[in-house]
């Protein structure tokens, strides 16, 4: 079997989020950046089906030579070789265009992505792939299984859970439960060092959309302390000052 | 030029995210002088023109009276899209939403944008303000094509009723098949979805063990709301994934949200911090959550909680 997983590279969860340019771009002044935690679990879970089945993964990533540490560390937890399309990743539905031309007649079984970008949260671009490569999508995964040529899936829906089974090639989204990230080994990463990294140049797709300016959420005005005494005087407060309730 | 909107039924009406829609959907016409509204219903159509009070001029319903798998229903909703001349489609950024969403979007060569919080701003151009960085900010994005896809987000619009009417017809296309075949579904039945809930009651670590949620689900049933938890929480398997609220897990934005026991530490604030009011009670006072909090209560849940579900029941009814 042959996997592809789209990869992102977004800044740490931990980190504090602010605006440069007159609040129109993001400071990555001193930012970390990690690989998305979903795509790290679609990754794992690519490198599991593929040991099972004798199979290859490739990671693909639309974005900058900034991306190549993040790139790298993909190959060290197992993928075999990595495509980076050289453009900035401008939405989401450029980034689909570039992997969709990328993955065209290329004959992955199966596309993996995360569920959403922890970052810009578009969650779009699985969705985008499958109808760019007229393959059947599956969105939020918590499990996948594939035999004889068909993924059977546990997703999402709104209020629960569903299982799906679709016919392969397909895209399917990661979300938790799916599997436990795998952590690099010493011969992962001397091996990673090794692996082939593709570098294409973008196709000819346009960003649909552009970021034009960031807002950071207004300020709290600071928290009112009730007794712990008195937990009703909370009720009456959000029943008749706030009215939430 | 039109606009459509998805509308999905419930087994008693519509999804409140879908009245949001269709809310939506109305005053985007307004100020865009577009028009008509055109409401697509999705499933088991009861009372379709009910959807003119909230501003649908035409109501189209999808053949077959169950509720169809998202790639068919986004096939069938393109379709109508181009039939329509639609200038923008309105979809709720839900799970179906987000499934929908993307395949229209790249059928009908538009713009997309997901999580969509705010009216667009069409003075000049046409931008959609989004939540980015998992509630840590907001963006405002230019849409570049002739047509637009926006997922809204749920509880990000007042419903309003316009009292208007709306002719209600077949939607008049074939049914599209669906490559996903359902082999099961396990849906939560009795309890609001955390995405759609107005009120939220989500515990931490400071519960000491999935033995007390008993308290946190009393209280949420008292407020009528849904439970929620933090990651240490779900990672623990005190609770399930799908109750994760946080930058890695579901972004939510109710009314209130109420964290017990919940430190508050940046990757979860991140997750809820656009709930209108939050509550946090932690023993902590030093906890980070009191400092994004409307309300706080320095105590031990154990303590305060009973208190608290006895006077909430108590004023329940």
């Amino acid at each position: 079997m042959k996997i592809l997983v789209c990869i992102s590279v977004v800044p740490d969860t931990t980190t504090k989020i602010s605006f440069t340019d007159n609040n129109t771009r993001f400071n990555n002044q001193g930012v970390q950046y990690i690989i998305n935690p979903y795509d790290e679990l679609a990754l794992t879970r690519a490198m599991e089906l593929a040991e099972a089945s004798n199979g290859t993964v490739h990671v693909i990533h639309v974005g900058t030579a900034d991306s190549e540490a993040s790139i790298r560390k993909a190959l060290s937890i197992g993928a075999h070789e990595a495509i980076r399309v050289n453009a900035e990743p401008a939405d989401a539905q450029f980034v689909a265009a570039q992997i969709a031309a990328v993955a065209q007649n290329a004959g992955y079984d199966l596309i993996l992505t995360g569920r959403e970008s922890i970052d810009y949260n578009g969650g779009a671009v699985c969705g985008l792939l499958g109808q760019l490569l007229g393959i059947p999508s599956v969105n939020v995964a918590s499990k996948i299984d594939v035999s004889a040529g068909t993924a059977t899936v546990e997703h999402d829906i709104d209020g629960g859970r569903e299982v799906v089974t679709v016919q392969l090639p397909a895209v399917i989204s990661a979300q938790k439960d799916l599997c436990e990230p795998r952590i690099p080994n010493m011969r992962g990463i001397m091996a990673a060092r090794t692996k082939p990294l593709q570098i294409t140049e973008p196709g000819a797709a346009t960003a649909a959309s552009g970021y034009v300016a960031f807002e950071l959420p207004a300020p709290k005005q600071g928290v009112k302390l009730i007794d712990a005494e008195n937990p009703a005087e909370l009720l009456y407060l959000l029943r008749n000052e706030a009215k939430v309730i | 030029m039109s606009i459509i909107v998805f509308a999905e039924t419930t087994e008693t009406g519509y999804k409140k995210s879908s009245l949001e829609a269709v809310t939506v959907a109305r005053e985007i016409a307004n100020r865009t002088q577009a028009g008509p509204v055109v409401a697509v219903v999705n499933g088991q159509a009861s009372d379709a023109a009910s959807l003119g009070n909230y501003g649908a001029d035409e109501v189209l319903v999808l053949p077959g009276s169950a509720t169809h798998s998202p790639d068919a229903a986004a096939a069938m909703l393109a379709e109508l899209a181009r039939n329509k001349n639609a200038a923008t489609v309105i979809i709720s950024n839900n799970y179906t939403g987000k499934s929908i969403a993307p395949a229209v979007a790249t059928t009908l060569n538009a713009s997309l944008a997901t999580n969509v919080i705010d009216y667009p701003d069409t003075s000049a151009g046409y931008k959609v303000k989004r939540g980015v960085f998992s509630g840590k900010a907001f963006a405002w994005v230019e849409l570049k094509q002739p047509v637009k896809v926006l997922a809204i987000t749920p509880n990000s619009f007042e419903i309003r009723e316009s009292g208007g009417s709306a002719t209600v017809a077949d939607a008049g296309v074939q049914v599209a098949g669906s490559r996903l075949q359902i082999q099961s579904v396990n849906k939560v039945t009795g309890k609001i979805p955390l995405t759609e809930a107005e009120i939220v009651v989500s515990g931490g670590r400071g519960m000491k063990g999935p033995e007390n949620w008993g308290m946190i689900e009393d209280l949420a049933k008292a407020l009528g709301a849904a439970t929620a938890c933090s990651k240490p929480v779900s990672d623990m398997g005190w609770r399930s994934h799908s109750e994760h609220v946080g930058q890695t897990g579901i972004t939510i934005k109710p009314n209130l949200y109420i964290a017990i026991g919940i430190s508050g530490a940046i990757q979860h604030l991140a997750g809820v911090s656009s709930s209108k009011v939050i509550v946090a009670i932690n023993k902590d006072p030093e906890a980070p959550f009191f400092k994004a909090a409307d309300y706080g209560i320095v105590g031990d849940a154990f303590e305060v909680l009973p208190k608290l579900i006895a006077a909430a029941t108590a004023t329940s009814h």
